[in-house]
């Protein structure tokens, strides 16, 4: 592997500003690993050489010019390919939207370009961001960059293996119920959900409007910092999102954690927890003691309803987002073949076509619990005990400046070992949804490898929009461990 | 046995916001390329949100406000799911349990109110042409319509006749209208009513299961809809069987109702709350300050135009019905403001008359809907009425001049003096044809002379008939009778 392909964003920003590197010999650089690497681990599902070249080029001729508009100019990265981008494929992973090519710029997509990002390419994920390891996406799955028989973590599978085998310096992925921390933490590298409406949502295809969030995934703390600080912000065209001011995260990121309060969570040791994950979180937990946190126990007690909710809102607010995918103004669509020319035949066939098994399995949940004579019983229920878990967290947060965990409860898991088993691969996010159910920023990152050579993660949660706290917390953690350090043999 | 019919009314209201419910594109789809009006979110683009127009919130408060409702001071958006070709979604953006205005009501006439349930904002779906393409069973759709705002009004089942009907829709159409939210135009299409009728024993508290009735696109068929519909469920209810829930379509053409769709196929909307759009307060400060500065609405334009103008109920009324005639009389009494109260009464009496009638009748003549659209000036309007009233033109001249106003646009006193139309009141003038119309009448003369005065009017009609309309009829008939007396009887 060339040695420019190691530089984070920060020390490629330098190069590339002194112009002892152009962004153009970069870019080509990862178009040459993705090349390479994708043959073994499938994170791309398209590759926007010219694009990225064209943009390289742009970025190049502002650095001679001196103008320079953003720490990002000129840093190769990609996206998930749940992001609408203007003139290219956008299929959420679903042979629904295998053709459909987006008119318009997601709000984070023209962000990124406005900052002179160069983007090579959309990343695999499950099938509309419905998975936890990228075997749901309808294009093949990714192969985690560890181990190329391991799932990569999902739904944003091609975000985390991407960034983990060098074949981009950073990511976007989207989270609604861990979909960027959890594949953060099985392939090994950082990846944040931000606080619910610090990101804008515009051109993001939505799975569960009330709980998505888009966030970066990078190698370390500080790249994570940059992108999220360019990437937050209000939108006119998002009423979810938030006013309040983008702070630049990387200006207070090395302030340190001493006499910061962190709180450890009773309920989030979960039964069959891997060992090796548990002595890990608990080393975790020394470390951040030593490095001067204030260590407090504390009690989320409605932590066991957190799945449950998710499996009734998730789904629900799902199989209506859903429902505008018919066949007749874009994606794909197929003639019924026993009502030919039937509307409803049009639809049934197109859909059944075009949606994977598990995305099925999620409109009927959802479409069964929003059903008359069923809401009361789920949806409403659901939403009631949504306030309770935030309530949880509210009271904690009385307490404690940041809450620590393990991002899963066990390290990648092996391809097709849980693909028949829909409530186990369920279970791999139990960590990592509660921070969604309420709207909570969390980040995942590097805590050492596990004997059998597999990442293992360590979780983060903050107040709601403190950022800045999560962004610390963790910062400092791998300034000490230097576990970010270790990397796949890719 | 006798029935009563029992009537509710559902009604879709398009807004005339600059923009579309939630989103930027322009809303005034009528008469523009098809699907031109377009953007991500009119089309459910995949990752595409709604953003909600406050202007649009604005004219849902101001109608609750006029419909004397309660305004929610907390208030949301749900989704409406169920799957139709104008559905861009696959849901609408409708609001289901925290409408924005409720429990109001519209006094329809002395005796009887109409209770509003509620009013709630929502969007228009694209519209559906079928079979334009010659040959082919087709069709064509177009999204400009898709997202246009739409409020819905709700009103209990209090309604029992179609003259209440027809009192409760112009009601509303013209405080919608008065509060410029929207032109409330059944033919545009921008007011669509459903009906929910059922029958029930007269005197009996009991309700028959109800029928509503869609696609009524006028308000005569409003009305046919509504008899069809009540005879055809007693004729149920006769024949010994029940009447059952169900939708049914208006045919129109056929004068008949048609079943739809049955209480067992009915949708299961799944409604649930919008996350795209926060749950949202409505200031009180904000609806203090609409509520303040609502314009005139019709019932307080009446009282007002009664006692300004010394109008009768009945005319004001009249010209209260739309709310630009009703400009258009003010500004035409504007030439007697200045004047003492019993001249500008009398000036707008007469003006009234004028509206209510003649003019009215060019309108309707003309397929003319709005009186801006006669293209004739309020000032040239109450200079013809003035002429008229100074009895300086006869009636049947001044409908002339009115006409050829329309026509040429030019003013009535021009009109008048280039043609001649003026009214000869000289006595002179007058006393030549007389003397014409005797020695040309000599049966007549001599049956007046033998005591039949009434043949005196038929002389009067022959002079003006000489004079083409313009003799005074008064100043004919005293000049007349002062000539036949100087006659040897």
């Amino acid at each position: 592997m060339q040695e420019l392909l190691s530089f984070s964003i920060l020390e490629l920003g330098k190069r590339l500003k002194n112009r002892s590197l152009s962004s153009e010999e970069v870019t080509k650089a990862y178009l040459e690993r993705i090349k390479e690497t994708d043959e073994k681990i499938h994170a791309y599902l398209s590759i926007l050489e010219d694009d990225a070249i064209n943009a390289a080029q742009i970025a190049d001729k502002g650095f001679k010019k001196n103008n320079i508009s953003s720490p990002l100019q000129g840093i190769p990265i990609a996206i998930k390919d749940l992001l609408c981008m203007k003139g290219t494929k956008t299929t959420a992973g679903s042979k629904i939207l295998e053709n459909f090519i987006s008119p318009y710029d997601a709000t984070v997509v023209s962000k990124l370009k406005n900052a002179g990002t160069v983007i090579l390419g959309k990343l695999n994920m499950d099938e509309f961001a419905m998975g936890s390891s990228c075997e749901h996406s309808a294009f093949g799955p990714t192969h985690n960059p560890w181990n190329l028989e391991h799932v990569p973590g999902g739904s944003s599978g091609g975000s985390a293996a991407s960034v983990a085998a060098y074949s981009c310096i950073a990511s976007l992925g989207s989270d609604t119920g861990g979909s960027i921390r959890q594949p953060a933490a099985c392939c090994g590298v950082v990846g944040m959900k931000p606080t619910y409406g610090r990101v804008s949502r515009y051109g993001l295809i939505a799975f569960a409007s009330s709980l998505d969030q888009i966030g970066p995934l990078t190698r370390n703390v500080e790249d994570c910092a940059v992108i999220l600080s360019a990437i937050s912000g209000h939108d006119l065209k998002d009423s979810t999102s938030s006013k309040k001011k983008v702070p630049n995260y990387l200006k207070t990121i090395d302030r340190g954690i001493k006499g910061m309060k962190i709180g450890i969570p009773d309920e989030y040791f979960v039964d069959g927890m891997d060992p090796e994950i548990k002595q890990a979180t608990n080393d975790a937990i020394k470390t951040m003691e030593t490095l001067g946190g204030e260590i407090i126990r504390i009690s989320l007690p409605h932590t066991k309803y957190a799945l449950p909710i998710y499996y009734i809102i998730a789904p629900a607010e799902a199989s209506s987002n859903l429902s505008r995918y018919d066949g007749v103004r874009y994606g794909m669509r197929k003639e019924s073949e026993s009502e030919y020319g039937s509307l409803f035949g049009m639809y049934s066939a197109s859909r059944d076509n075009g949606f994977g098994k598990e995305v099925k399995r999620r409109i009927m949940l959802g479409t069964y619990a929003l059903s008359s004579g069923y809401y009361d019983a789920y949806y409403t229920k659901a939403l009631k005990t949504r306030t309770l878990v935030c309530e949880d967290f509210q009271k904690a947060f009385t307490k404690v400046d940041l809450i620590l965990s393990a991002t899963t409860p066990t390290p990648a898991f092996k391809i097709g070992e849980k693909l028949n088993d829909p409530l186990s691969m369920y279970l791999s996010d139990i960590l990592t949804i509660p921070c969604n159910i309420a709207g909570l920023p969390g980040i995942s990152i590097q805590n050492g490898i596990t004997s059998s050579g597999l990442p293992i993660g360590l979780q983060l949660i903050g107040k709601p929009f403190d950022e800045e706290g999560v962004l610390k917390g963790a910062y400092a953690f791998e300034k000490e461990t230097k576990f970010y350090l270790k990397s796949s043999s890719l | 046995m006798e029935y009563d019919t029992v009537i509710g009314l559902e009604i879709h209201v398009q807004l005339n916001t600059k923009s579309k419910m939630f989103c930027s594109c322009p809303n005034n789809y009528q008469n523009q390329v098809p699907n031109t009006f377009v953007c991500p979110v009119c089309l459910a683009l995949p990752g595409s949100l709604p953003v909600v127009n406050k202007t649009a919130i604005e004219s849902a408060i101001k109608l609750g406000l006029a419909l004397d409702c309660k305004i929610a001071p907390i208030t949301k958006f749900d989704r409406k799911n169920y799957s139709y070709p104008d559905l861009m979604k696959g849901y609408q953006i409708s609001q289901f349990d925290k409408p924005i205005a409720f429990n109001g009501s519209i006094k329809i006439s002395d005796e009887k109110n109409i209770r509003i349930n509620r009013v709630h904002m929502e969007e228009d779906v694209a519209k559906l042409i079928h079979n334009a393409i010659p040959n082919e069973d087709s069709t064509l759709m177009d999204v400009n319509r898709a997202g246009v705002p739409l409020l819905e009004i709700v009103s209990e089942p209090d309604i029992r006749t179609t003259d209440e009907t027809e009192l409760y829709i112009s009601k509303l159409q013209s405080i919608i209208q008065y509060l410029e939210i929207g032109s409330a135009s059944m033919e545009e299409g921008s007011f669509r009513c459903d009906a929910n009728i059922s029958i029930k024993p007269k005197n009996s508290n009991v309700l028959n299961d109800r029928v509503e009735i869609k696609n009524m696109n006028r308000i005569k068929a409003v009305t046919r809809a509504i008899e069809f519909e009540t005879k055809r469920q007693i004729k149920v209810t006769e024949s010994g069987n029940r009447v059952v829930q169900e939708t049914r379509g208006w045919d129109d053409e056929k004068g008949i109702s048609i079943s739809q769709r049955s209480k067992e196929d009915a949708h299961d909307y799944r409604y649930f709350p919008e996350p795209d759009i926060p749950i949202f307060e409505l200031e009180y400060k904000w609806i203090e300050s609409l509520k303040n500065n609502l314009p005139e609405l019709p019932s307080e334009k009446i009282d007002r135009f009664c006692n300004d103008y010394g109008l009768s109920e009945y005319d004001a009324k009249l010209l209260s019905t739309s709310m630009n005639i009703s400009k258009y009389f003010e500004k035409v009494v504007q030439k007697f403001s200045d004047s003492s109260k019993k001249q500008l009464h009398e000036f707008s009496k007469e003006a009234a008359n004028w509206l209510n009638g003649e003019v009215l009748r060019l309108m309707n003549n003309n397929h003319i809907k709005d009186i801006n659209d006669l293209k004739i000036s309020s000032e040239n309007l109450a200079e013809l009425i003035e002429m008229f009233q100074k009895r300086e033109i006869s009636n049947s001249i001044a409908k002339e001049v009115l006409l050829e106003m329309f026509q040429t646009k030019k003013n009535p006193k021009n009109i008048v003096e280039t043609k001649g139309l003026k009214k000869i009141q000289d006595i002179e003038g007058l006393s030549e044809i007389a003397s014409e119309v005797i020695n040309n009448n000599s049966r007549a003369i001599q049956d007046y002379l033998s005591g039949k005065e009434t043949v005196i009017k038929f002389l009067v009609g022959q002079m003006m008939k000489m004079s083409k309309g313009k003799a005074d009829p008064k100043i004919s008939e005293s000049v007349l009778k002062e000539k036949l007396q100087d006659l040897p009887k």
